[in-house]
């Protein structure tokens, strides 16, 4: 008999990559296919488990970002590089290239929503030809809680990036205010076909999209991600459950469209 | 196949059932109720057919015997996972129609709704069924309604009468066994009830709108939020995962899933403090909508099966059937069409 729906397998820690005192990525050896938005059950057994977005991939690898604020993750962030964890995934649908390619893309993440969507800014980082264009607006609280802040220089070589934060108490580089007072300056080629993705907490999602949708984005163009508690992976535990949908199942990607009538 | 027993002869029946069975029944747990001096209807194992409790509804359903109250589903020490070993015995289970329909619900989620669930389908795989007809309805019963009052898809049935255990067998490899012990063979058809005291209306208009009627804000107060209408359910399906570790050796332990109820605190919480549905009113509302709208909007039948446990469990005698019963006027409150 085959358990390996909830078996996880032992993976080593091959680097730990610190942006803030409670975030870190863990890159984690992995061979297979996975896509950014994806995520997997990360556990320590006698901790319990946690579901963790991959915020990249590689041949060997997919990176993990981690906030420090329960007991599993509490107890991961023990963990160094040559440690091991246990996971098993990938779930969920995950964002789809495919969806993004050829189109005017904007990005817009909020804190550590910019794990799930990291893939995607990174892939056309590199890619910026298969694009008509792309700008990423990413907001954190402080200055301090910058996430992938090595990354934001490369992304600007290639991108339109707004790095902004809620409040600062000094001279800082980046600037200062919400995500959503970006959306009217916004310089797109052309609203009615540009393709958005929206990923933060539930309140940021809401103003960001309905900002959007003020300036003129169409609904069916807009892609969210929606953060539940997946116990299971698989669509057996129920947590996640939201009306017919079960997110660890037929998301956590949604296409806005469809995500918006989802209401707990 | 139908046969007559008596109960002598029914009780050889199970002793051959036994060699490789074990069989599970409502019975009797004395002063095992709510309240002191109360008894109460379980599961549990049987040797004889007089254990069986058949002039009462049970508490709890069978589900316990699908989906464990507490499941292991690995064992771990610091660097190795190992599962549990599968269950020798066979299980012949006694249930009435209602729960027979349960367990297609249960089915539904754990073989079809993702990937199939290793651990429910090896206990799936060994399990019979015997429906236990019902010539009256009960309290609070409301099959009829929900569709679940006859069964078809039993390995056997079977019903006490003046003139012995009428027996409606559909497994050829009981018949040479029950032929063995029969006194006189007879068409048996099981009973079924054709209608109930207690009546559902589960309108055609219901939307996830209903979410913002004022019905709802009645279970705020009165709900507290205790989840036995979770566990005496047999189509709740919800866990959570547990770790535990042994105190003899703290690196030595298991992962278990146990038994989550969507009504209690921590149901919904997310990494960093985020969670949903705060007040119990709109708890009650997600578990009735999942119950008879949004279950089945997704695998195509209605989730409850109106055995009406959920009522007879409730401290605060909220009444499910009722609430399912509001949910026309909710609808029109919502809608704007109270004309």
């Amino acid at each position: 008999m085959n358990h390996k729906e909830y078996l996880p397998f032992r993976s080593e820690i091959k680097e730990v990559i610190r942006h803030t005192d409670i975030e870190y990525t863990f890159r984690m050896a992995y061979h297979g296919d996975v896509k950014p938005g994806q995520f997997f059950e990360v556990s320590i057994p006698k901790f319990g488990e946690a579901p963790i977005s991959v915020s990249g991939t590689r041949e060997d690898s997919v990176d993990l970002t981690i906030r420090r604020v329960g007991k599993v993750t509490g107890e991961i962030f023990e963990r160094y590089q040559g440690d091991s964890l246990f996971l098993r995934g990938p779930y969920g649908n995950g964002f789809d290239i495919e969806n993004f390619r050829g189109k005017e893309l904007l990005v817009i993440a909020g804190g550590t929503g910019l794990s799930p969507v990291k893939g995607v800014v990174d892939y056309f980082s590199s890619h910026m030809e298969e694009t008509k264009g792309m700008t990423l607006i990413a907001g954190f609280k402080t200055p301090k809680d910058i996430l992938f802040l090595e990354d934001f220089g490369k992304w600007k070589q290639a991108m339109e990036v707004i790095l902004t934060v809620d409040c600062a108490d000094d001279d800082t580089a980046c600037q200062i205010g919400l995500v959503t007072q970006y959306i009217p300056k916004l310089k797109l080629k052309n609203k009615e076909e540009t393709t958005a993705i929206v990923v933060g907490p539930p309140a940021m999602m809401r103003f960001t999209t309905q900002g959007l949708l003020d300036i003129g984005l169409k609904e069916e163009n807009i892609w969210i991600s929606h953060e539940r508690k997946m116990c299971c992976g698989i669509g057996k535990c129920g947590h996640c459950k939201i009306d017919d949908t079960y997110v660890c199942l037929d998301g956590p990607v949604f296409p806005f469209t469809k995500g918006r009538k989802l209401l707990d | 196949m139908g046969y007559i027993l008596n109960t002598k002869e029914v009780n050889e029946v199970f002793q051959n059932w036994k060699k490789d069975s074990v069989i599970y029944a409502p019975i009797l747990m004395k002063n095992g109720g709510a309240f002191s001096d109360t008894d109460s209807v379980h599961y549990g194992k049987i040797q004889s057919i007089d254990e069986i409790v058949f002039d009462q509804k049970s508490d709890f359903s069978f589900k316990e015997i699908l989906l464990p109250i507490s499941e292991t589903l690995f064992y771990f020490t610091e660097d190795s996972v190992k599962e549990p070993e599968s269950p020798v015995k066979q299980a012949i289970v006694f249930l009435r129609s209602c729960d027979l329909h349960a367990v297609k619900r249960l089915d539904t989620m754990y073989l079809h709704n993702g990937a199939e669930d290793p651990y429910y389908k090896r206990l799936r795989e060994r399990v019979k069924f015997v429906l236990m007809g019902c010539k009256d309805s009960f309290e609070s019963c409301f099959c009829v309604d929900m569709g679940t009052n006859r069964s078809d898809d039993y390995h056997a049935s079977m019903e006490l009468w003046e003139d012995g255990v009428r027996i409606d067998n559909k497994n050829p490899e009981w018949d040479e066994l029950f032929a063995a012990s029969c006194t006189k063979q007879a068409d048996v058809t099981p009973s079924y009830v054709t209608g109930t005291e207690t009546q559902v209306n589960i309108p055609d208009s219901l939307s996830l709108d209903v979410m913002k009627s004022s019905m709802w804000k009645h279970y705020d107060s009165r709900c507290i939020n205790c989840g036995r209408c979770n566990f005496v359910c047999p189509t709740c399906t919800c866990f959570t995962m547990q770790d535990i570790f042994y105190t003899d050796n703290g690196k030595v332990g298991e992962r278990r899933r146990v038994w989550a109820s969507c009504m209690t605190d921590g149901f919904t919480d997310v990494a960093g403090g985020g969670s949903y549905r705060q007040n119990n009113g709109q708890r009650m509302r997600f578990k009735v909508l999942h119950k008879v709208y949004d279950y089945k909007k997704r695998n195509g039948i209605h989730m409850c099966v109106g055995c009406g446990r959920c009522d007879d469990v409730c401290p605060e005698y909220i009444s499910f059937s009722h609430c399912i019963n509001q949910l026309e006027g909710a609808m029109k409150e919502v809608t704007g069409n109270e004309s």
